[in-house]
């Protein structure tokens, strides 16, 4: 069999970014394969050239590569944490009162949206909540094992001597007002069952106390009961548990001749800052590019952090460096950002779209060994 | 977005049973006033008017009755 030399290789890696154009993205119609090449499928070749690393991690907000995996998978792990999880939202709202100038309907979306957390085990335990059928209307009781309990109840009223001060003029509600605002906090659970021992120590809670649901003026008052279930982000975006799960590929800026002096740092302005760092041109720069004889000492562009990179495309607008850099991406470097919502933390949640995708592979294993019987 | 009332139960037609009509004449409803939104208690047969400013325009109340919503 044939080996495909080291330059054909990492060519084969790269996305090929020009002035406006973008080459080289397609896969082989086999992904990963290539015409009089064994690349059969190796635990331990993966094994080797599969990595994890973390480059920033937050329980809202954490930034990790992956790299050595086809864009299939890659995709997949996005698409599963956007859409597949299960999390808690609040699904069905009971409206006795509401006097406030915010619309019954548009009232109960705002609270659907409201993140929800409590604690993990607890969630694990839920179980899904089937909505009662048109052949059996009786089905789908809310439980304590699938159905948590929220109650809103607000009023607005007069301050103290609010009428007094509104009367000479003032204007500011958290003068004149009590309850003016109601918040996520205003929010109360109520636990049922066997919730008690659950959901003790970690009570449901929105994750973020300070959103405003509505604004009351005196008299105004909502009385309302919610019911939380579980769901998934593919029926309605509230159940995501990610405000955002995006991949993006690693850029690559090769400079190919030397770029010196002033354009030197006139390239560097073409990128995002520490992108493109400044060393100074040394012998054996010289001896390795003849053309820059004399110009020892002077500052050199060298490429320092390219994952910082836009691929902006600004340096290919300038003539001069047309000819000396080359833009492009790394096929299988997915560089992932997931911005958890606040149920879990946004590492399990990527170990969660794994164990989910595993899941799926194993029950089309299953219906292929059917097949075959 | 579906709005669902729940069937009053007291609704029910057909009972033989004559309702007691002083009660039924002695039942106050409330209003607000449309001019110093102050709680006016009405029976019935009596003059529309605020008893505080007089007002001749008040607004009935949003029931407490129960209305369910998806919040979706």
């Amino acid at each position: 069999m044939p080996v495909p030399s080291a330059e054909e290789l990492t060519k084969r890696k790269r996305v090929e970014v020009g002035i406006e154009t973008v080459s080289n993205q397609a896969s082989t119609d086999f992904p990963g394969h290539w015409p009089g090449e064994s690349h059969e499928w190796d635990i331990e070749h993966f094994e080797k050239k599969f990595d994890i690393r973390f480059h920033k991690y937050h329980p809202h907000d954490a930034e990790f590569s992956l790299v050595g995996i086809d864009t299939s998978v890659a995709n997949a792990f996005r698409r599963i944490m956007l859409a597949e999880i299960p999390t808690l939202a609040i699904e069905t709202v009971f409206i006795n009162q509401n006097t406030s100038i915010v619309q019954d309907e548009v009232l109960a979306h705002r609270l659907g949206l409201i993140p929800l957390q409590g604690s993990k085990e607890g969630l694990d335990w839920m179980r899904w909540y089937h909505q009662p059928t048109e052949d059996d209307p009786g089905s789908g009781s809310p439980s304590d094992y699938n159905c948590v309990q929220l109650h809103l109840d607000v009023k607005c009223e007069w301050q103290e001597d609010g009428l007094k001060r509104v009367a000479q003029g003032e204007t500011d509600p958290d003068r004149l007002y009590t309850g003016h605002n109601v918040y996520a906090r205003d929010i109360v659970y109520t636990p049922t069952g066997k919730q008690h021992d659950i959901f003790d120590k970690e009570p449901i809670k929105p994750v973020h106390p300070q959103i405003l649901i509505a604004k009351l003026r005196p008299k105004q008052e909502i009385t309302l009961m919610m019911h939380a279930v579980k769901g998934v982000g593919q029926d309605h975006a509230k159940f995501s548990p990610v405000a955002t799960a995006s991949y993006r590929l690693l850029p690559t800026i090769d400079i190919t001749k030397p770029i010196v002096g002033a354009d030197a740092k006139k390239f560097a302005r073409c990128f995002p800052r520490k992108v493109i760092a400044l060393e100074e041109v040394t012998a054996q720069d010289v001896q390795e590019h003849p053309e820059l004889k004399g110009q020892e000492g002077e500052a050199k562009a060298v490429v320092a952090d390219p994952m910082s990179d836009t691929v902006s495309r600004e340096c290919l607008r300038h003539a001069e460096f047309k000819a000396k850099v080359k833009l492009g991406r790394v096929r299988d470097h997915f560089i992932f950002r997931v911005e958890s919502t606040g149920q879990r933390d946004s590492d399990e949640l990527f170990l969660e779209s794994v164990r989910l995708l595993k899941v799926k592979c194993q029950r089309i294993k299953r219906g292929l060994n059917e097949m075959m019987r | 977005m579906s709005g669902y009332q729940p069937t009053n139960g007291a609704t029910g037609t057909g009972t033989t049973q004559a309702q007691p009509v002083v009660d039924e004449r002695s039942r106050a409803v409330t209003y607000s006033c449309g001019d110093c939104d102050q709680e006016v208690q009405l029976k019935r047969g009596e003059p529309i008017r605020c008893r505080n400013c007089g007002h001749r325009v008040l607004y009935k109340q949003r029931t407490n009755r129960m209305v369910q919503f998806e919040a979706r």
